[in-house]
C-alpha cells in the first residue's frame, strides 16, 4: 500500500493543473485525467441468475444487458468487457470494500472479483473536436449513429490497448490506459489536440 | 485489412485480433503408447488448404476471447465466426461451394 502522501496519479508529473490554470476556454478539445478510481475486475456466468443478483447486491447496479455497453451512474458503473467479464468502478478509496461486498456475495459460486484500481489512468477528452482526435488513432466507427452515450469499447489507440467509454454529451469520452502507457499516450493525443484547439483541464 | 466479426464484440479491424492457427485439434489421449513419429504428427504437421481453414483467432485488443473462424485463404472471405468448442459447420455446403 503506497503512504498517502506520497500517492500521485500517472500523470502528476506532466504539471496539468499548472497548465490548467494557465489555460483558455472555447477549446475545440478539453484534456483532463480523471484522478484515481476504484477499479474491481469481476468475472462470472451473465446467465446465472444467482451471479446476476449477487453483483446487483453488492454494487446496486445490475449488469449492462449488451455487450459494449455500461450500466450505472456517477462514480459507480459496470462495464462491459467480455461473455463473462466487466470492471465495476467506485470513488477513490472503496476497493476493498467493494471487493469484500462482491467476494461476499459470491460466496458459494465459480465467479472472482478482483482489485485492478492501481492498473489504469484514466483520460478524458471532451469537446466538439474529440471524435476527430480519436479518429486518427482509433480504427472503430464512433459515429453517434454508432458509438453513443453509455457505449464502451475495448480497443486499440495509437497503439496501445485502451477501454473507451463515451460519458457523455459534448461528446466527452473518457479513456483506460495501462499507466505504463499513459504517458505516451496522453503526449500522443496531446499532439493531435493540437490541430484542433487544446485546453487542459487539471 | 479483414474485418473479422467478434463473436462477442461485433465486427472489428484485423489488427485487434492476434491468429491462433488452425482449430478443432484434439490431443492424443493414449500418450503413453503413441510413438515419436505420431507425436512429431500431432504437434508440428498442419493443414495448409487452398480454400476453406477452420483456425482460430483471438480478440487481442478487445475482450480477449478465442474463437473459431471458417476463412477461405485463397479470397480471405470469412464464411462463420463460432464459439470453442463448437463443431465446424460444413460451409462449403452452405455456402454453395
Ligand atoms: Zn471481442
Amino acid at each position: 500500500m503506497v503512504e498517502t502522501y506520497q500517492r500521485r496519479t500517472a500523470l502528476a508529473h506532466l504539471g496539468l493543473v499548472g497548465r490548467a490554470a494557465a489555460g483558455k476556454g472555447g477549446a475545440g478539445v478539453v484534456m483532463s485525467e480523471a484522478g484515481h478510481r476504484t477499479i474491481i475486475n469481476i468475472r462470472g456466468n451473465a446467465q446465472d441468475p444467482a451471479f446476476a443478483a449477487a453483483v446487483k447486491s453488492a454494487t446496486g447496479v445490475d449488469l449492462p444487458a449488451k455487450a459494449n455497453t455500461v450500466a450505472g451512474t456517477g462514480a459507480r458503473q459496470i462495464l462491459w468487457l467480455g461473455p463473462n467479464e466487466w470492471w465495476v468502478t467506485g470513488a477513490d478509496g472503496e476497493a476493498d470494500a467493494l471487493v469484500e461486498a462482491l467476494r461476499g456475495a459470491f460466496t458459494g459460486q465459480h465467479a472472482t472479483a478482483c482489485d485492478v484500481s492501481e492498473s489504469r489512468a484514466v483520460l478524458s477528452l471532451k469537446g466538439p473536436k474529440t471524435r476527430e482526435v480519436l479518429a486518427r488513432g482509433v480504427s472503430l466507427d464512433l459515429h453517434p449513429k454508432v458509438f453513443g452515450i453509455g457505449q464502451c469499447a475495448q480497443t486499440g489507440l495509437s497503439r496501445c490497448n485502451v477501454l473507451l467509454h463515451q460519458v457523455g454529451e459534448g461528446p466527452h469520452f473518457e479513456i483506460y490506459v495501462l499507466k505504463s502507457f499513459s504517458d505516451y499516450l496522453w503526449r500522443w493525443l496531446e499532439q493531435i489536440a493540437g490541430d484542433f484547439d487544446l485546453g487542459i483541464e487539471a | 485489412m479483414l474485418v473479422i466479426p467478434c463473436p462477442y464484440c461485433g465486427p472489428r479491424d484485423e489488427h485487434e485480433f492476434s491468429y491462433a492457427r488452425e482449430g478443432h485439434i484434439a490431443r492424443p489421449t493414449n500418450a503413453e503408447q503413441i510413438s515419436d513419429a505420431d507425436w512429431a504428427q500431432d504437434l508440428f504437421m498442419r493443414k495448409n488448404p487452398k480454400g476453406v481453414h477452420y483456425e482460430r483467432w483471438m480478440h487481442a485488443k478487445g475482450c480477449r476471447r478465442y474463437f473459431n473462424v471458417a476463412r477461405d485463404t485463397v479470397t480471405h472471405e470469412i464464411y462463420a465466426v463460432y464459439e470453442m468448442g463448437q463443431p465446424a459447420p460444413d460451409v462449403k455446403k452452405e455456402s454453395g461451394r
